[in-house]
């Protein structure tokens, strides 16, 4: 009997105001015209919850740009699921939010690229930093539980004191402040995105300092990166073991980043049952458990903490999704990441959009529902 | 702790009874507490009616032998400073 998933990933559209380099889609976009309709996304919700999901988070792309939002949300909630929205902030009104507290949403996640309004607008390719204020007000005004997402980079961790600052000042309770993690398109704009050991030091310790000195007052997450001391993350807490990713097309995912697997094969909610997925389908018992580690994990103390490390990243670095995660210092692909953090130049990042993918060009194109 | 408080829980924090797992659930963002032992049954009378004697009355009435006199209320605190009661 495999234990069943915690929690659903629902990435309910790519279409995105927003163009970060780092964007955690994939490189190949799903078009809005291969999105799920609402009935299906609210049967992923039905079944999700049948088999034991109980949180979800309502994600994207940008959320709000799926007009049926609101049955969505509702569809979890009848399931016995805790909803957080997790939104650019752009659409998102008092109205707007009423409505899904209205369908039992749980809380808000909002990203915020830079404290500075301009540079926050140059990362993410549109006006957008007064969007987000407007926004950060709505929620507080809504009482809901608030949370900030900064994703770390080179043009930005030096600026924690300040990102902090404006936790503060916008009334959150949380920040998530997230190195980049480098797949898809971080890892197409590496070089332009990766920040240097002295500059995680620091930020580092200004977290430490920070949680000293606000206590219960706002919860600082810092997601440590794994390319920084030589230890691996227990990518997902283990493939296949707490939770899954709904692709906006119905494609469901051992994590986010996964499709860039291309040696496994992923099923589909739109064939195949969400239970079957998760409990049957190859490419959840791929890297489930610890059963298929490769040496040096296999003998390794540390194999139930981190699993080998992520998959993605083994792929991504040594083209085999089975080799020991090379950020990991006792990998014999370690040399592999090394040499990557010494690759980086002042090149501009590619812009997130379905036209910069690399690759295959679908023929057939659609504005973004809006 | 004041003999008035008649707590409730916070406004973001859901407590669920998950049939899958048989287990009772506090849900909260990015997080799940599985809850042990009596722990549900106390936080289910955390309605904002009940005050911190009845629930200790009730808690008492259903486990006659345990030290709910002591165990209830700091339980209560413990979750209280968690910032899941108000």
């Amino acid at each position: 009997m495999i234990p069943p998933p915690w929690a659903l990933l629902a990435e309910l559209t790519h279409a995105c105001p927003l163009q970060c380099g780092y964007c955690s889609n994939p490189l190949q976009l799903v078009r809005p015209n291969a999105e799920l309709t609402t009935d299906q996304w609210c049967e992923v919700m039905s079944q999700a919850g049948a088999m034991g999901v109980v949180q979800a988070h309502l994600s994207g792309g940008e959320p709000l740009l799926r007009p049926d939002l609101v049955p969505i949300a509702q569809a979890a909630w009848e399931a016995g699921i805790y909803t957080q929205l997790v939104t650019s902030g752009i659409g998102l009104t008092e109205q707007r939010l009423a409505d899904l507290v209205a369908a039992g949403l749980g809380c808000v996640q909002l990203s915020v690229q830079h404290p500075d309004a301009n540079a926050n607008d140059a990362i993410a390719g549109r006006r957008s930093f007064a969007d987000k204020q407007a926004a950060a007000a709505v929620i507080r005004a809504a009482a809901l539980p608030f949370g900030l997402n900064v994703v770390l980079h080179r043009g930005n961790i030096d600026t924690l004191d300040r990102i902090v600052e404006l936790a503060l000042d916008w009334g959150a309770d949380r920040v998530e402040l997230a190195n980049a993690q480098f797949y898809g398109w971080a890892q197409l704009n590496r070089r332009a995105l990766l920040p240097t050991t002295a500059q995680l030091r620091r930020a580092a310790a200004q977290v430490h300092a920070w949680r000293d000195r606000l206590g219960s007052r706002l919860e600082l997450v810092w997601v440590v990166p794994d390319h920084l001391d030589g230890t691996p993350k227990p990518c997902m807490g283990g493939w296949g073991a707490v939770s899954m990713t709904v692709a906006p097309d119905g494609t469901v995912l051992p994590c986010p980043a996964a499709a860039s697997i291309s040696t496994l094969k992923f099923e589909n909610i739109r064939n195949l049952a969400l239970k079957d997925i998760w409990s049957h389908s190859s490419a959840f018992a791929a890297y489930r458990g610890t059963d298929w580690l490769p040496s040096p994990c296999r003998d390794c103390s540390r194999k139930e903490e981190d699993f080998g490390g992520c998959r993605c990243q083994a792929f991504a670095l040594t083209g085999d999704a089975a080799r020991t995660d090379p950020a990991c210092s006792l990998s014999p692909d370690h040399g592999l990441l090394r040499r990557v953090l010494g690759d980086t130049g002042d090149e501009a990042p590619v812009a997130r959009s379905y036209r910069n993918a690399p690759g295959p060009r679908p023929t057939t194109e659609r504005a973004p529902t809006s | 702790m004041l003999s008035t408080w008649q707590p409730s829980l916070a406004r973001h924090v859901r407590l669920r009874h998950d049939p899958v797992r048989d287990a009772d659930l506090l849900l909260l963002p990015e997080r799940v507490v599985v809850l042990r032992g009596s722990a549900a049954e106390i936080l289910r009378l955390c309605d904002g009616k009940h005050t911190i004697e009845a629930i200790v009355a009730e808690l008492a009435h259903g486990h006659p032998n345990a030290p709910v006199d002591h165990e209830v209320p700091a339980f209560l605190e413990r979750v209280h400073i968690q910032g899941w009661l108000t």
